[in-house]
């Protein structure tokens, strides 16, 4: 008994900066990943609703690539890929720019639904105002494109933040990583299993409901 | 660039891919069947009942919404024991995935629900059915057609999500592609066929949705 001690520790306050540290990096990684694949986004969704070959041919089967293949699957690879390039990343590297892609992915295709959804009558009738192409984008098809898709990007977005708990399979220490780090120190699973899904929950549940809530006021 | 690419190893060991994605469809295929008859009572309960029961579909629902799918596998992988319940890879992984399934499709049929007018309720149980009789040969019916493409997409992300079944020890597909590839070092190349055969399924699933939803609903 006196050896096992010495690995096995019980769960003490400092464990808890250790799970708010890791959710910090939880929250870093997917904030990265999400503003920067939401610009992406927009420029690719455009793309895709307006240039006619090359989205068709090239664009959308490849942005599809990343739907079809599993996430974990795409982080391997990338991870792996890198060196043989002659590229030097550390697993939170690949991971924001795995995380990126994927967001994009799945971002461009929000994008080109929202301004899908603006009825072709509505831009002839601002074209027709004498707005430019610009500025029918705008101040046109982006309020009623915004509010369309607003809710379906609120879940992409969410979406991506549970995701990031898969970067651990390349060693970054986010949320869930370091729950199982502390799961092997401490023995305790279900304690820290529950916090780490508490904070999830927490970031979570609120952001759903906000947006399930403007999505009904904005449909009436 | 000095870096040799190796695939023979990964075509020699392409049936234990193969194989390896057989189980990846069968623990997902599983999920969903059990995932789509949870969901439709689930639904049901939490649009009809009131008190203990609703609050633990509603608890449910939200649980399996709002945390990650890896977080629900690592529960039931670890978390369980500390209850002294030990599950299997297997089982972990399909019961990860049922939880996940369950969830997501209760909103669904939830929404398909909602979409029938009352007046088929009333319609059907004027002509002498019972309540049961009206839900399996009328509500049901209609539910499945307006949530059939939603549960394509959760077929697919049952398939994706099947893939974390690597990490908690389960040979899918993914799980064995990490086996293989630890053995030979041939990594990229061992998940860049995986990620092939992934695509493919997913393809395969989203054509055959295609093909039977013809087949389904016409008229």
């Amino acid at each position: 008994m006196e050896s096992t001690s010495i690995f096995f520790t019980s769960f003490k306050t400092t464990d808890l900066w250790f799970l708010a540290e890791a959710a910090y990096r939880t929250l870093l990684i997917s904030g990265i990943s999400i503003s920067l694949g939401t610009v992406l986004g927009l420029i690719f969704g455009w793309l895709l609703h307006e240039g006619r070959l090359i989205s068709t041919f090239i664009l959308s089967p490849f942005l599809d690539i990343f739907r079809s293949v599993p996430l974990i699957i795409q982080l391997v690879l990338a991870y792996n890929f890198a060196p043989i390039i002659g590229l030097n990343i550390d697993p939170f590297g690949s991971g924001a720019i795995v995380l990126t892609i994927y967001t994009t992915a799945l971002v461009a295709n929000v994008v080109r639904g929202g301004i899908d959804s603006v009825g072709i009558p509505m831009r002839r009738a601002a074209r027709s105002l004498g707005m430019t192409y610009w500025q029918d984008m705008i101040y046109v098809v982006s309020p009623i494109g915004i509010r369309a898709v607003f809710p379906a990007w609120v879940g992409v977005a969410l979406g991506v933040m549970k995701d990031s708990a898969l970067v651990s399979v390349l060693g970054y220490v986010e949320l869930l990583r370091a729950s199982q780090i502390l799961i092997t120190r401490t023995q305790e699973p279900f304690l820290i299993l529950a916090l780490a899904g508490a904070f999830y929950f927490a970031l979570s549940f609120p952001i759903a409901r906000f947006s399930e809530r403007l999505e009904k006021r904005w449909s009436q | 660039m000095d870096y040799n690419f190796h695939w023979r190893p990964v075509f020699r060991s392409l049936p234990d891919l193969l194989n390896a994605g057989l189980v990846t469809l069968e623990v997902a295929t599983l999920s969903m069947v059990f995932g789509v008859i949870i969901g439709i009572v689930f639904a049901i309960i939490r649009l009809k009942m009131r008190g203990p029961i609703r609050w633990f579909v509603i608890s449910w629902i939200e649980l399996a919404r709002n945390t990650p799918a890896l977080f629900q596998l690592f529960f039931f992988g670890f978390g369980l024991g500390a209850f002294g319940i030990h599950l299997t890879p297997f089982w972990i992984v399909l019961a990860g995935l049922t939880f996940n399934n369950a969830g997501y499709l209760a909103e669904n049929f939830r929404g398909g629900f909602q979409a029938i007018p009352e007046t088929q309720m009333r319609a059907a149980r004027s002509l002498g059915m019972n309540a049961s009789q009206a839900y399996v040969r009328v509500i049901i019916p209609q539910v499945l057609r307006t949530v059939y493409h939603p549960m394509t997409n959760q077929m697919v992300w049952a398939v994706l999500m099947s893939s974390l079944g690597m990490l908690v020890g389960f040979r899918e597909l993914s799980g064995e592609t990490q086996f293989l590839a630890s053995k030979t070092f041939r990594i990229f190349e061992y998940f860049a066929v995986a990620a092939v055969i992934y695509y493919v399924i997913v393809k395969i699933i989203i054509g055959g949705s295609r093909l039977l939803s013809f087949r389904l609903f016409r008229y």
